[in-house]
């Protein structure tokens, strides 16, 4: 009952009490009156009845007045109260309650609102804290990711389960040159955040490593790691170091607990053909030797014979000459070979040229305070090189010239001739005498501050390069030239990688490491936890029947609820038909776009690489899965994954919205729409869109996929035909 | 009678000097100048000894000896193996396969021509 009813019914009640009283005395008068009494009495009151009652009701009027006010302070005051401060627990804990009523209630009041604030005080001072601590928490990763970035060394992190939390850059370029898919997944297709490792190693090869950490562990060794060496699918050799990431168990002398384990890979490919050139160089050059060595040995022995006739003298002697010229070929021939490698020696950084040349610059100018400028420097020109001590000796020779010299100024050049780079450091004025240079060179440099055991001559030893003045009298300048070796050039796909994402890429997730397996049919998973490919396809038309073909796959990955922009898929497909002008007016793609891109063969594996173990999510997707599985006979490559569409998830959060386009969805939602109408742009939003569903779909009580899948069904658009 | 030498190399630089050796030292003498020559000529002139190279085109000089040792004619013949090959596990394996002595490039001739006419017992 409601405090209202309870103090009407109060009132009523008193009401009640007073009229039954009086109503009981007058009875209880009448009845105890004899009969002439009561003849005598009933003149006298009859007319004044009217009077009796009221009498009567003034009395309930008088008790409803002093009850309700009874009541007010007993029941309506504290309800108010109740009420009030049920507001501050559940829902405003800013809130504080009005002291009113009686003297009691106001000081209960008034404790409450002390009690309120104490609370808001702990609760702002628990949720600093907790921001803190995640600030710390997610400095920390970052500090982590920097760091990992910058690594020389590929570095993939996984779970129990084999799914991928955590990689490099490196790792990422070393998995795209390991992939046999085309460039389009950026190594995608191989490595992403919850992706299996097993789709590069063998599961049985990492179950072992896995299993003698544990025994290194168990035997308590001071370093639980395992090393292999393993061939790719694509035929690549790969050294690979596995170290355990144990979890931080309760007790410090508790058995430590495996979560996942460290993979720290080197692509040994290039290295391991080095060597076996190398042995095969060798073993000519030790083999041929002997039988060279012996066939001399025994023509010298043979001429000792004094009695030799002149014929056999001359056969032995040319015998000598021909073994002693083959062997000089020889030796040239394994010697010219063994250059390559010899410079090796020295661990030595690939890097393009004109990046050296740029650090040297800057370095010059800074330390020296010499102005610097470039002439001709070729960017196709990779060195290999020790960076640091070769601008020290950059450096170096620039601090001599300014010195002594009085140079006001250095420039630089940048060339390559057969295996060898030419750097020049050039200078306009007297070029020194060779004396001078000489001394340069032997001298341990030392300049602006900076000192250093080395020589000129032993920074240009380590990379077996050479150093020489040259004059160029014409110009009436001279410049030392520094050989270097060559690298081969390599793909800068670094900095595009770095472009996609104005941010950090999203390179790990932690979260992963809390996620098993166990068996979970996907439908009973829940959306927010589950790994989605988000993809939009263009097309040549609307008919796939009538031949219509998709010319452009874009898609992005969510995984744990982030949208991995860094990892995503997109590529222009040869459709090997035309394309009609109404279509490129759409989405702008033209067919001189389309010449030379690969066919549908050879993208749709790698598309269908880049979305294994994941829900495909497509705005409209039966329109583009119907292009799929057109497919699917010719190729034998079926999406069989569950397919979650945000049409008829919109349809499924605004029943009573009449669009439910792309655009009108961006609208309701927020998302800001941009490059739409790329099949990567389209992706993007939609995935984005599809994000801001899951907590939508969950507040009408859909939480698993099975969940959006059965709503899907319902909807009106599920059942109407494309 | 003098006893009949095979020398068996295609490397005519040393095959002059063997065969000026090994005449001069009273054998008769005669050339192959691959495995498959060389296997001809140990059936046909049955040599008392085959000089055999390890290194040669046709039949390699394992696989001559192997065919050697496998015809019960031919017992008789003593094999000396010559090679550049000078790794421990190559001696082991010519010696193995029934090879009577080994020796490895480059040699002293004398050492050799000691080593043939032990092989014959002959004194040195």
């Amino acid at each position: 009952m409601t405090p209202k009813g309870r103090q009407a019914l109060a009132v009523a009640a008193a009401c009640g009490l007073v009229v039954a009283v009086l109503a009981g005395a007058g009875v209880a008068v009448w009845q105890d009156l004899a009969p002439d009494e009561r003849e005598l009495l009933e003149p006298i009151l009859n007319p004044r009845l009217g009077l009796l009652i009221m009498i009567g009701l003034v009395g309930v009027g008088a008790a409803a007045v002093a009850m309700k006010a009874f009541a007010q302070a007993g029941i309506g005051g504290p309800a108010l109260l109740a009420d009030e401060i049920g507001l501050i627990v559940g829902t405003d804990p800013a809130r504080r309650v009005k002291p009113s009523g009686s003297p009691e209630l106001k000081r209960i009041a008034e404790a409450v609102n002390t009690l309120a604030d104490q609370r808001r005080s702990l609760q702002e001072d628990v949720e600093a804290r907790i921001h803190e601590a995640r600030l710390s928490v997610e400095e920390e990763r970052n500090r982590l990711a920097a760091l990992m970035s910058e690594l020389n060394q590929s570095v993939v992190v996984c779970n129990l389960d084999g799914r991928i939390l955590l990689y490099n850059n490196r790792a990422r370029l070393q998995f795209k040159a390991l992939s046999d898919a085309p460039a389009a997944s950026g190594g995608g297709g191989l490595i992403g955040l919850g992706r299996s490792i097993y789709t590069v190693f063998e599961r049985s090869l990492i179950v072992h490593a896995l299993e003698s950490i544990q025994e290194r562990i168990r035997r308590q060794s001071a370093q639980p790691v395992a090393n292999f060496v393993t061939t790719t699918r694509a035929g690549q050799l790969l050294r690979v170091q596995m170290a355990p990431v144990l979890a931080t168990a309760g007790e410090a002398d508790a058995e430590p607990v495996v979560s996942g384990f460290v993979l720290m890979l080197d692509n040994i490919t290039r290295n391991f053909e080095a060597e076996t050139k190398r042995d095969q160089m060798l073993h000519t050059l030790t083999e041929g030797s002997r039988s060279s060595l012996a066939n001399l040995r025994a023509a010298a022995e043979m001429l000792e014979y004094p009695d030799l006739d002149a014929e056999l003298k001359d056969r032995f002697l040319k015998v000598i000459r021909d073994e002693v010229q083959g062997m000089s070929r020889r030796l040239d021939e394994t010697a010219n070979a063994f250059a390559d490698s010899l410079k090796t020696r020295w661990p030595l950084d690939e890097m393009q040229g004109a990046d050296l040349v740029a650090a040297a610059q800057r370095r010059v100018e800074k330390k020296l305070g010499l102005p610097t400028k470039l002439e001709d420097v070729d960017p196709t020109v990779w060195v290999k090189v020790d960076s640091f001590s070769l601008l020290q000796a950059i450096a170096y020779l620039a601090s001599r010239l300014s010195d002594e010299f009085e140079v006001r100024e250095v420039r630089f050049r940048l060339s390559s001739a057969g295996r060898l780079a030419h750097l020049d450091l050039i200078w306009s004025g007297q070029a020194m005498s060779t004396e001078t240079v000489m001394a340069w060179e032997l001298e341990p440099m030392s300049f602006a501050g900076e000192s250093s055991p080395l020589t000129v001559r032993d920074v240009v030893a380590r990379h077996d390069g050479e150093i020489w003045l040259q004059r160029e009298k014409t110009q009436h300048r001279a410049f030392f030239r520094l050989l270097l070796p060559l690298a081969a050039p390599q793909e800068q796909v670094e900095a595009a990688v770095y472009l996609k994402g104005d941010s950090r890429p999203e390179y790990y997730d932690f979260d992963l490491f809390k996620r098993t397996e166990g068996g979970h049919v996907l439908d009973d998973r829940l959306l927010s936890e589950l790994a989605f490919t988000v993809f939009d396809t263009e097309t040549t038309g609307l008919e796939p029947s009538e031949g219509d073909e998709i010319i452009q796959i874009g898609a992005t990955r969510i995984v744990n609820g982030k949208l991995l922009r860094s990892e995503s898929f997109d590529q222009l497909v040869d459709p090997q038909r035309e394309l009609s002008e109404a279509s490129t007016k759409i989405h702008g793609i033209t067919p001189g776009m389309l010449a030379g891109q690969p066919t549908m063969d050879t993208v749709l594996p790698a598309f269908h690489a880049f979305a294994e173990d994941t829900v495909l999510v497509a705005h409209n997707a039966a329109f583009d899965m119907r292009f799929l599985q057109i497919k699917e006979d010719r190729t034998g490559i079926r999406f069989e994954q569950p397919v979650l569409d945000t049409l008829l998830l919109s349809a499924v959060i605004h029943p009573s919205q009449e669009s439910h386009r792309l655009e009108a969805i961006c609208e309701r939602m927020g998302v800001s729409v941009m490059g739409r109408h790329t099949a990567i742009g389209d992706a993007i939003v939609t995935g984005e869109v599809f994000l801001r569903m899951i907590p939508l779909l969950a507040e009408v009580g859909i939480r698993t996929l099975g969940d959006a899948r059965r709503a899907s069904e319902k909807t009106y658009y599920a059942r109407v035909k494309y | 009678m003098a006893k009949k030498i095979l020398i068996a190399d295609d490397e005519q630089n040393i095959v002059i000097s063997l065969e000026f050796l090994m005449k001069r030292e009273g054998f008769t003498v005669c050339v192959a100048n691959d495995g498959q020559e060389a296997l001809d000529k140990v059936r046909s002139e049955s040599p008392d000894l085959v000089l055999l190279d390890v290194m040669m085109p046709r039949k390699n000089g394992y696989e001559v000896c192997q065919e050697i040792r496998a015809e019960p004619a031919l017992q008789g013949t003593r094999i000396l193996m010559l090679t550049a090959k000078g790794r421990e596990t190559e001696v082991t394996k010519g010696l193995a396969i029934g090879a009577d002595a080994y020796m490895t490039k480059p040699f002293s001739t004398k050492e050799l021509v000691a080593k043939v006419k032990s092989l014959l017992d002959m004194p040195a």
